[in-house]
């Protein structure tokens, strides 16, 4: 197992630059995701760490020694790929030992490992069924019993779980993140699924026209976004953002949205007068008819325990999460309240967050 | 792939209109294979039965079309033959019964080895070298390719027999004329150039995570290759080599021209098998039995992977 770092990293295919300089590091033993939409430079950015590639740019070292232009055999990692790329041909014995006869290691030995890898993964009862009649999720197995049996450095998966249905994924993620807690692992993993990363990284990080927009737990991430678009790209339903026009100053806990002063943490920066966007999460609105920020529901989402409720503003949809048990009237008219230790503000020109005391537990935590 | 589920006619063909089909297809089979089913008949008529009219769709099978296609024979007299010692086989009997002595074995046997060393060379050549330039053509970044691949498909837009006689010309300065060699480079270039077009489509069709996912693993592009590509690949190469193979096969018209004696292969020698009195029909048609055999039996060996070929990349599983 290894750590990997990644600097200033590009590439570009003719004039189209998928990935603009990223630089990050995963620790040892880290379960690491890259997260974002698709076309923003995630499965590049994997693409090269496993040699696939080659950066236009920059470097990568694996374990401190610089691969940036070894050849992929070279590099000792594994790569499990979104469509599993198991060989037909093979059955499920040869498919997960293939990287093992690949290396020319002998027969008995690769027989062994391949049966502890299988074990490990539940599987050991298919290792003499051709591929071709798996399930889907048995498939996974057989790609990622493909990619432990080796005991690489570290482990890549391209959306590995991007073609299984709902109730797959789910039980997959469960098991990968199992698996990783067991062999602790180095892995880096691309998903455009937020609840997949959310679930499964120690880190994230987001990333959006090939640049990183943040890198961080993913508690972090989703209390302090670092940016517009990391706000609204995560969370079902995501962020809402009241625009206001005014200028802050360090020290503020006020901010004047449309008349109503909502308080947030302490401001620490000056900004001159512009367009700002005060960011609140759903789950932090709560309806107080002492509000000034009023607007009428729409109508309500209802999850079991919680609702979701949209409510037209003056500046917009909102959309709250409520406990069920709130009787709520379509037409309705309701004052809004949020939490204001938990607010985000951002420069909506530049779609970066305001360094307030938000951010600062950031630093800290 | 999961999540796709295979495609299927919206209605059932009810049992009639399938009894009906088939009755279609029995008919239209019937109606293809008469003229080989002919050629087979023929075969095994004496000469004067495969040139009486009416025809003999009924008549007592005789082995004399093959005993004259594997020999030659010269007449002789009554007298002369009484002399001899008694024939020693059945088709010494045979031969002798019309008069005649065998004097030798024929030309068929050299000419059949011809056509299989020629036609199974160029085929294996135009499959090898089709299949690197097809995996070279959908997988790098090659300068210039789809210049070049209607280059290549530019080789097929006239039918081959328009530069006969630059490359007759051509085959006499180089002394390939009536040589195995130069067939199966004429054949090869030939065929090369559909190789590369239907294998590539076979190539582009397997997805690349494998060779990837070899190379990740530790093998060179090469070997990636070998052990990933070529074993799926191999419906492609087989539909492939049926195509060139057929092609090289029959070839008739380069095979007159370029070839008369150490390299001539069946086309043209069969319909100049000659017996007494012009043509020996049934020897003629006995050498077109066999001649079928060798492309009929590869067919069948392939055959699975024909149809696989043929549908290849239609309905994606």
């Amino acid at each position: 197992m290894a750590e990997i770092r990644v600097e200033n990293v590009q590439k570009s295919f003719g004039s189209f630059t998928a990935v603009k300089g990223s630089t990050f590091t995963i620790e040892d033993g880290e379960f690491f995701v890259m997260l974002g939409p698709s076309g923003c430079g995630k499965t590049t950015t994997l693409r090269m760490i496993a040699g696939l590639e080659l950066p236009t740019a920059g470097q990568i070292l694996l374990g401190g020694e610089d691969v940036t232009f070894n050849r992929a055999a070279a590099r000792d990692i594994a790569f499990v790929f979104q469509m599993f790329a198991l060989y037909p041909h093979m059955n499920v014995r040869r498919n997960i030992g293939f990287p093992l006869v690949c290396q020319g290691m002998p027969r008995g030995e690769v027989r062994q490992r391949v049966e502890e890898a299988a074990k490990l993964l539940r599987i050991d009862h298919l290792l003499d069924r051709p591929v071709s009649g798996l399930a889907g999720g048995d498939r996974q197995r057989v790609a990622l019993g493909r990619a432990i049996v080796r005991r690489p450095k570290a482990f890549l998966m391209d959306e590995p779980l991007g073609t299984l249905d709902t109730e797959f994924r789910d039980l997959m993620v469960r098991e990968l993140r199992e698996l990783h807690n067991r062999i602790h692992a180095t892995t880096v993993y691309v998903t455009h699924d937020q609840l997949e990363a959310m679930s499964m990284a120690d880190k994230i990080a987001v990333m959006n026209h090939g640049v990183i927009e943040q890198f961080g737990k993913p508690q972090e991430i989703y209390d302090r976004p670092a940016t517009m678009f990391v706000a609204d790209f995560l969370g079902s339903p995501p962020m809402n953002f009241l625009t206001f026009h005014g200028g802050l100053a360090a020290g503020d806990r006020l901010v004047r949205v449309n008349g109503a002063e909502v308080p947030v943490p302490e401001i620490r920066e000056d900004h001159a007068p512009a367009q700002f966007a005060l960011g609140i999460r759903p789950e932090h609105i709560v309806f107080d008819d002492r509000s000034k920020l009023r607007g009428a529901v729409f109508g309500s989402e209802y999850l079991g325990t919680t609702q979701i409720v949209a409510v037209e503003t003056a500046h917009g949809s909102i959309k709250a999460r409520l406990p069920s048990d709130r009787i709520v009237h379509p037409g309705e008219t309701v004052g809004l309240a949020f939490r204001s230790e938990r607010l985000s503000l951002f420069d909506r020109a530049s779609g970066r967050a305001v360094r307030s005391a938000l951010r600062e537990g950031a630093a800290h935590g | 792939m999961p999540g796709l589920t295979q495609a299927h006619s919206v209605v059932a063909p009810s049992t009639a209109s399938r009894r009906i089909a088939g009755a279609l297809v029995i008919v239209y089979a019937i109606i293809t294979m008469i003229p080989l089913l002919w050629i087979i008949a023929t075969s095994f008529k004496t000469p004067p039965d495969s040139i009486s009219y009416p025809p003999k769709v009924i008549f007592t099978p005789s082995l004399e079309g093959y005993v004259n296609l594997f020999t030659t024979r010269t007449r002789q007299t009554p007298e002369v033959i009484a002399t001899l010692p008694p024939p020693t086989t059945w088709y010494d009997k045979l031969v002798r019964s019309r008069n005649m002595v065998i004097a030798g074995p024929s030309n068929v046997i050299p000419r059949f080895v011809n056509s299989i060393i020629i036609a199974f060379g160029s085929t294996f050549l135009a499959v090898f070298l089709g299949t690197l330039a097809a995996y070279g053509f959908s997988r790098f970044k090659v300068p210039l390719k789809d210049d070049l691949l209607f280059f290549i498909l530019s080789t097929r837009m006239m039918p081959p027999i328009a530069v006969a006689i630059p490359i007759y010309l051509m085959y006499r300065e180089l002394g390939l004329s009536d040589t195995k060699l130069g067939m199966i480079l004429l054949y090869t270039a030939v065929n090369v150039s559909l190789a590369v077009w239907l294998l590539k489509g076979f190539i582009d069709e397997i997805p690349r995570e494998y060779e990837e996912a070899a190379m990740i693993d530790g093998y060179t592009r090469l070997q990636a290759f070998r052990k990933a590509v070529l074993p799926q690949a191999a419906t492609g190469i087989a539909a492939t080599a049926i195509f060139c193979l057929i092609f090289a096969w029959n070839e008739y018209a380069f095979a007159v021209l370029l070839t008369s004696g150490t390299a001539q292969t069946m086309p043209p020698f069969i319909p100049f098998i000659i017996g007494e009195g012009g043509q020996d029909w049934p020897a003629v048609a006995a050498a077109t039995t066999l001649f079928v055999i060798p492309i009929f039996v590869f067919t069948i060996l392939l055959r699975k992977h024909l149809l696989r070929g043929i549908t290849f990349g239609a309905v994606r599983k």
